[in-house]
């Protein structure tokens, strides 16, 4: 009974956790142009002598390199800074509308979680294709705006396209969780804080906005960690200057074959995300735990 | 009490909805343009729907991906329920939370990661790239998704039903198919759908893992929106569109009698 369930751990070992030790050996390789560029080779029948080897091999030229080029650099902080944006604009969106759910009566309710899920299950390439046509200077917003007499917009190929990009194709990851904490809210304690003497506007911003934080972490979060190595989005939304890990990982992958410089960027994203994704590991943790109790 | 929606909330969630579901809306309308130029009506037309029947590289496409969604959701599912069960029911084992977070990890990495290091596995194994190392790798991928859908249903079913099972001189493995299994049935087949839905929807994971004559169809869509906005990819998204549309009302009613039963 116990090897049976040991096997999803085998699997996942063997496909997840080994790869990254694979990331990071080839990140820390010297480029070669012969393909795969593995410049070390770990040689166990040579016992000790073998790992000493390896070690040496090892160089962080190519960190080097990233670090000293502007190109990385900017990649880097553009994708942290399209991401926080993105995140605050989603904020902003998908807190009025979780809230607005949840004032609903209990039909209508589950009616709206599955209209906020359902675009999920439709193709993510499709969703962000669907938004060329709109977007392209001669698109449908552009003709809509010209029936209105209004001067036209230059959104594709330009970072304004990326935000509205990752704000679309995100949005539902950001309404879900801040609803599921919203709809548990207990009225009760609204009406005590107004019993108390507090406006309806200020009993919201001190009971219920403090009470649904750990939505908004939740919900920002899982927004943040994938939106910064997209790659989906800025390549068919954003213009050519527009920089993002994911894309120069694309890039450096499949353009200029540079496998070491294409891992380094992945060892990097990953130290980036590492923090970010414990949080949500620990409240997942938090949450199971008080589901089983 | 509750206090109904205000016209504010009533604003909210509308303008919400719409801005999720116009453009689905607008790309399925212009696929039946019968205008070549994607974003100029020229009036009603099935004619790109005719066009996609003839394109074989499109038809092939659509069929690597549906068999690499068939078996690759099969394999996520069935390592994903063992898992569910020994995180859910393993008690507190040692290691368990490295194990849940190995588990849960690539739900939340970047598909860019995920990709290059399933291929540089692929590499160093010297597995040829194509049709297996896709669906091994969208297995992968899918697993944790499994996992979490399994087991949530799994955590609100009562032990005590299966430990009856092995009071009555059931083996263990027999009395989690007799009594836990058929309970959370559902759950496994919506773990199942997720999983089937992510693999046929990845791009970028396929992109890296695949090689010579297996394209799946976001691949091809890809390389076609690459080349530009044209009627035939709104043709195929909207067949795709209907398709999950189908399957997510079939499911919806399936489990809404389930549950009126």
């Amino acid at each position: 009974m116990w090897k049976v369930l040991a096997l999803p751990y085998l699997w996942l070992a063997v496909f997840f956790g080994l790869p990254f030790l694979l990331v990071a050996k080839l990140s820390l390789s010297h480029t070669a142009l012969a393909i795969p560029p593995y410049a070390p080779q770990l040689d166990l029948s040579r016992g000790l002598s073998g790992l000493a080897a390896f070690v040496r091999a090892l160089s962080f030229e190519t960190y080097a390199r990233l670090g000293s080029d502007r190109l990385y650099l900017a990649a880097y902080l553009s994708s942290l800074r399209f991401a926080a944006l993105a995140t605050g604009l989603l904020l902003l969106i998908g807190y009025p509308m979780a809230y607005g759910m949840s004032r609903f009566g209990a039909g209508a309710r589950r009616l709206l979680v599955l209209a906020v899920i359902l675009p999920f299950w439709t193709s993510f390439l499709i969703r962000i294709y669907a938004w060329i046509a709109i977007l392209k200077p001669a698109g449908l917003l552009n003709q809509a705006l010209a029936l209105l007499h209004l001067p036209p917009l230059t959104l594709l190929d330009s970072d304004a396209g990326v935000l509205i990009g990752l704000v679309y194709a995100y949005l539902p990851f950001m309404v879900l969780p801040l609803y599921a904490v919203l709809e548990r809210h207990d009225e009760s304690l609204v009406e005590a804080a107004l019993d108390l003497g507090c406006t309806r506007t200020s009993a919201f911003w001190r009971v219920t906005l403090p009470m649904s934080l750990p939505g908004v972490l939740a919900g920002a979060l899982l927004c943040f960690i994938p939106m910064v190595g997209e790659f989906v989005i800025p390549d068919l939304l954003g213009g050519s200057r527009t920089l993002m890990l994911g894309k120069t990982l694309w890039t450096e992958f499949f353009a200029n074959r540079d496998w070491p410089a294409a891992s380094a960027v992945a060892i990097a994203l990953l130290a980036t995300l590492a923090l970010p994704m414990a949080l949500v590991q620990r409240q997942q943790a938090r949450l199971a735990g008080e589901t089983q109790a | 009490m509750r206090r109904g929606p205000s016209p504010f909330n009533r604003l909210s969630v509308g303008a919400g909805l719409a801005f999720l579901y116009a453009p689905i809306v607008l790309l399925v309308i212009y696929s039946f343009n019968a205008s070549r130029l994607v974003t100029v009506w020229g009036g009603w037309s099935t004619k790109w729907y005719a066009a996609l029947a003839q394109d074989q590289a499109m038809l092939d496409a659509v069929s690597v991906s549906l068999r690499v969604g068939l078996i690759s959701a099969s394999l996520a599912t069935a390592l994903g329920l063992l898992a569910a069960v020994s995180l859910a029911r393993g008690g507190r084992f040692g290691g368990r939370g490295l194990f849940g977070a190995m588990v849960y990890a690539p739900l939340s990495l970047p598909d860019v990661i995920l990709g290059l290091s399933l291929l540089l596995l692929f590499v160093a194994l010297g597995l040829p790239r194509g049709f297996w190392t896709v669906t091994l790798s969208h297995a992968t991928v899918t697993i944790g998704y499994a996992t979490v859908v399994i087991r949530a249903r799994l955590a609100s079913v009562d032990p005590s039903l299966e430990e009856a099972a092995r009071d009555l001189g059931c083996p263990p493995a027999q009395a989690f198919l007799k009594a836990t299994l058929p309970v959370i049935a559902p759950a496994v087949a919506a773990a199942w759908m997720l999983a089937f839905t992510l693999s046929l929807d990845d791009l970028v994971v396929a992109s890296f893992t695949s090689g010579p004559g297996a394209t799946t169809l976001p691949m091809r869509l890809y390389s076609a929106v690459r080349l530009g906005v044209n009627p035939e990819i709104n043709a195929v998204s909207t067949l795709l569109i209907g398709a999950v549309a189908v399957g997510v009302s079939l499911a919806g009613l399936a489990i809404g009698r389930r549950r009126d039963a």
